[in-house]
């Protein structure tokens, strides 16, 4: 069986600062979408990027994903969205966050992360078996994409090297195709990661290998303003299979005013993609 | 929550017939790997061989999941009021947390729940026999294995299926350990063994005598404090009484941080001493013995309320029985004291019935294998025990590996036979090796593991294995 994901990196059994310190626990935002009919298929579980919060998903993506079929769920970080604050929160917080909300889920939950939430997805995935997990447009860290963040928007980006917000414009998250009125509202809710966790965005350990061998999606935009499709290529890549490319929509794919698509194709993956019980 | 069935059964009415060794007829599995016990070690070996891509026949003898843990079976060793020893981030699996708004030390029934929950979420049921037993497991050719079961209850006929491989996952806290004494059998008052004490009402009332100072002792020790008319707690040497909390952490939480950072054991044991007599102060004081042995040298007990109560003169700690008496107990010191029960608190055994012992390297078949990594057996590459450790914290994190180590080792059986083959040498090579410091050589501790030697141990067979 193959093990995907970051490939040089070993399995690791002794968890001590996992077991000393175990994160704490935190009041969490989950919203959901249910299908009226219960049809087998895995739930879905939706990770927002940093500013980002539950409502992103829950605007299109879930009841679309209900509609067709599948339970939807999205969480909020911890200091996003509804949920409680964590100034101080690291990357192992968010993950240990969404390992918890998937865990909760009455069956193996497929993960689907966006930006920076899609490098939680991948820290996550080396502490639960997902189904299968989907990385949408995905910040995977890195000073790479530092410097592409760097050379579209100095201002917005610049700060978060000394424990500023990162701020991402509306013309980086959405394409021309949004009525400016949408993007307003929607850039008016976002709100920032904490420092530490913007810190290990840049130098933070690359997640370990993904337990379970799940299969892995990676998709976005050729005309994304945050994640150079270049960056696309090199994560695909790294989990054995080449990019879904969504031409003409900006960063923010599940708000843009093409969302239909991109979760579409998510979907369509997902029925078609043989589960582990097939291969067996 | 669906019942078992709703999952549909395995179906090992499967093809081609083949004869056991006295020409019994055998349901040839093909490569589906047989899983003995649906407690929580085995329901991580069905997970993880069925990640791994494997057939999986898991037998259970009860009508559901969790093993000790689910207080409705037969032989389950809990009490209304076990709580977790080990805190949650020890004990839950690596890939499946509890929820984090747990306390530390979660009750029985959420331990159950939990088992229960891993059991849905993975859609394990439908791999597992409810009410089956396994009542032999024997050698067949080629390194495969015929599992005779039978229904619980004896009824129905016998039937034999031949598989791949098998995982033993039985369990070893429910045959009882019960220690000789001489006079015992002409003792007029009630004697029990604590996999028999289920709820303090047993105690009320009553002048109670309780034999042993593990965790299931002090527990017990503890309740017939408050519920009992008197309470002698009997032990054959001093133990260091840890508290559940040590600066308002777990005790186990605050041990793992110096191991986390690489503080030599001489250190950790000379900080848990100085920390015991800030915390717990002089034991001795109390009466109770003092300890002959360093901490992290037996098994840790981990009690805040024992101490409390012996403080309280509530618990009266005395030493070991000498001899019963019709109407009295004599210890060691000459003392005679009456209890009208006696709860031995003495331990288990494992005991593996449907398998000759010598398979296991259990010569003198006394319930002691010799495996390596407490999992593998010598000259039976296709035969493992899990969850035969006594670790200094959960278990459930070293099943899990264990189960992952075996399902990588029969999946390189077929496509790296020669790494297969090293790994059977070092099998041979390495059977009995301890992972703890020195520790008393006692029953008790026979299967006894530190948690971070062990692991490690097992981190290094993963990458040996695969060559990385
Ligand atoms: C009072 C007490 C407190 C404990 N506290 C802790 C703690 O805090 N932390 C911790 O990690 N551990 C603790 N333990 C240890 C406990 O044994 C383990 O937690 C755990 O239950 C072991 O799981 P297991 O699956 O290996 O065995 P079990 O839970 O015993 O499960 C074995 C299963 O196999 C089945 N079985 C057995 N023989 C057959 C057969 N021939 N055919 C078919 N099925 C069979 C049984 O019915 C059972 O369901 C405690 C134990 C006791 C007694």
């Amino acid at each position: 069986m193959s093990q995907h994901g970051a490939a040089g990196q070993r399995v690791r059994l002794v968890r001590d600062w996992e077991w000393a310190r175990p994160v704490r626990p935190v009041r969490r935002e989950v919203l959901s979408a249910t299908p009226e009919l219960e049809e087998g298929r895995p739930p879905l579980l939706f990770v927002p990027g940093f500013g980002h919060g539950a409502w992103a998903y829950a605007e299109h993506w879930l009841g679309h994903a209900a509609a067709r079929g599948f339970g939807a769920h999205a969480v909020s970080l911890r200091g996003h969205g509804g949920s409680g604050p964590a100034p101080e929160a690291t990357l192992r917080a968010y993950a240990h966050d969404v390992v918890q909300v998937a865990a909760g889920l009455p069956r193996r939950a497929v993960l689907v992360g966006h930006g920076a939430g899609a490098l939680v997805v991948a820290h996550a995935l080396a502490r639960y078996p997902a189904r299968a997990a989907v990385l949408v447009a995905p910040v995977l860290g890195g000073w790479a994409t530092f410097g592409a963040a760097v050379r579209r928007n100095p201002l917005g980006t610049l700060p978060a090297l000394f424990g500023g917000g990162l701020r991402l414009s509306r013309r980086q998250l959405f394409s021309r195709e949004l009525p400016d009125a949408d993007a307003r509202r929607y850039a008016a809710r976002l709100g920032r990661a904490a420092r530490r966790a913007q810190w290990q965005l840049l130098a933070g350990a690359d997640p370990e290998p993904a337990v379970g061998g799940p299969p892995v999606l990676v998709l976005g935009s050729p005309d994304d303003r945050v994640v150079p499709a270049s960056v696309l290529t090199r994560a695909a890549r790294r989990y054995g299979s080449a990019p879904l490319l969504f031409p003409g929509m900006g960063h923010d794919l599940m708000l843009d005013a093409r969302w239909r698509e991109p979760i579409d194709a998510i979907l369509d993956w997902l029925v078609k993609e043989p589960t582990r019980d097939d291969r067996s | 929550m669906p019942t078992p069935t709703a999952h549909g059964r395995p179906d090992p009415e499967t093809t081609t017939l083949a004869r056991s060794r006295d020409g019994r007829p055998v349901a040839d599995r093909g490569d589906t790997v047989c899983v003995i016990g649906a407690g929580a070690s085995g329901l991580t070996a069905v997970k993880n061989l069925a990640e791994h891509g494997f057939g999986v026949d898991c037998y259970e003898r009860e009508t559901g999941v969790g093993g000790a843990w689910n207080w409705r079976h037969d032989r389950s060793p809990v009490y209304a009021s076990t709580h977790l020893v080990s805190s949650r981030p020890f004990t839950q699996f690596p890939d499946f947390p509890m929820p984090d708004d747990w306390p530390d030390f979660p009750h029985h029934s959420q331990l159950l729940a939990y088992f229960e929950r891993y059991a849905d979420h993975f859609d394990l049921r439908r791999y597992v026999w409810f009410g089956t037993e396994v009542v032999r497991v024997e050698p067949a050719e080629d390194d495969r294995w015929d599992v005779t079961t039978r229904s619980t209850g004896g009824y129905g006929p016998e039937r034999t299926s031949r598989y791949a491989a098998v995982l033993i996952a039985n369990g070893h806290n429910w045959s009882p350990k019960l220690p000789r004494y001489e006079g015992l059998e002409q003792f007029r008052g009630e004697v029990m063994h604590a996999s028999s004490y289920k709820d303090p009402a047993q105690l009320r009332g009553k002048r109670v005598l309780v034999v042993g100072a593990g965790n299931t002792g002090c527990d017990i020790a503890v309740e017939a404090a408050q519920q009992a008319s008197r309470c002698w707690h009997s032990t054959r040497r001093g133990y260091w009484y840890a508290p559940k909390y040590v600066f308002g952490r777990p005790v186990d939480q605050v041990n793992d941080t110096l191991l986390a950072l690489r503080v030599p054991l001489r250190v950790r044991q000379w900080f848990y001493h100085r920390t015991l007599r800030l915390t717990v102060g002089d034991l001795a004081r109390f009466g109770l013995p003092k300890p002959d042995h360093r901490v992290y040298e037996t098994h840790p007990i981990a009690n805040s309320q024992l101490v409390y109560h012996v403080g309280h003169g509530t618990i009266s700690p005395v030493p070991d029985v000498a001899r019963f008496h019709p109407h009295s107990v004599e210890l060691t010191d000459g003392r005679q004291i009456d209890p009208e029960l006696v709860v031995f608190a003495t331990g288990y055994l494992p005991r593996f019935e449907f398998l000759d012992a010598k398979i296991l390297g259990d010569d003198e078949g006394v319930g002691r294998p010799r495996l390596w990594l407490n999992a593998f057996v010598p000259d039976h590459p296709t035969l493992a025990v899990a969850g035969l450790v006594q670790p200094d914290s959960g278990l459930f994190t070293l099943s899990h590996w264990q189960a992952v180590l075996f399902a990588r080792l029969l999946r390189l059986r077929t496509t790296r036979p020669e790494r297969a083959a090293a790994f059977a040498a070092r099998v041979r090579s390495g059977a009995g090796e301890r992972y703890s410091g020195p520790v008393k050589d006692s029953s008790r501790h026979w299967f006894e593991v530190g948690h971070a030697d062990y692991l490690r141990a097992l981190e290094r067979a993963l990458r040996d294995l695969e060559g990385k």
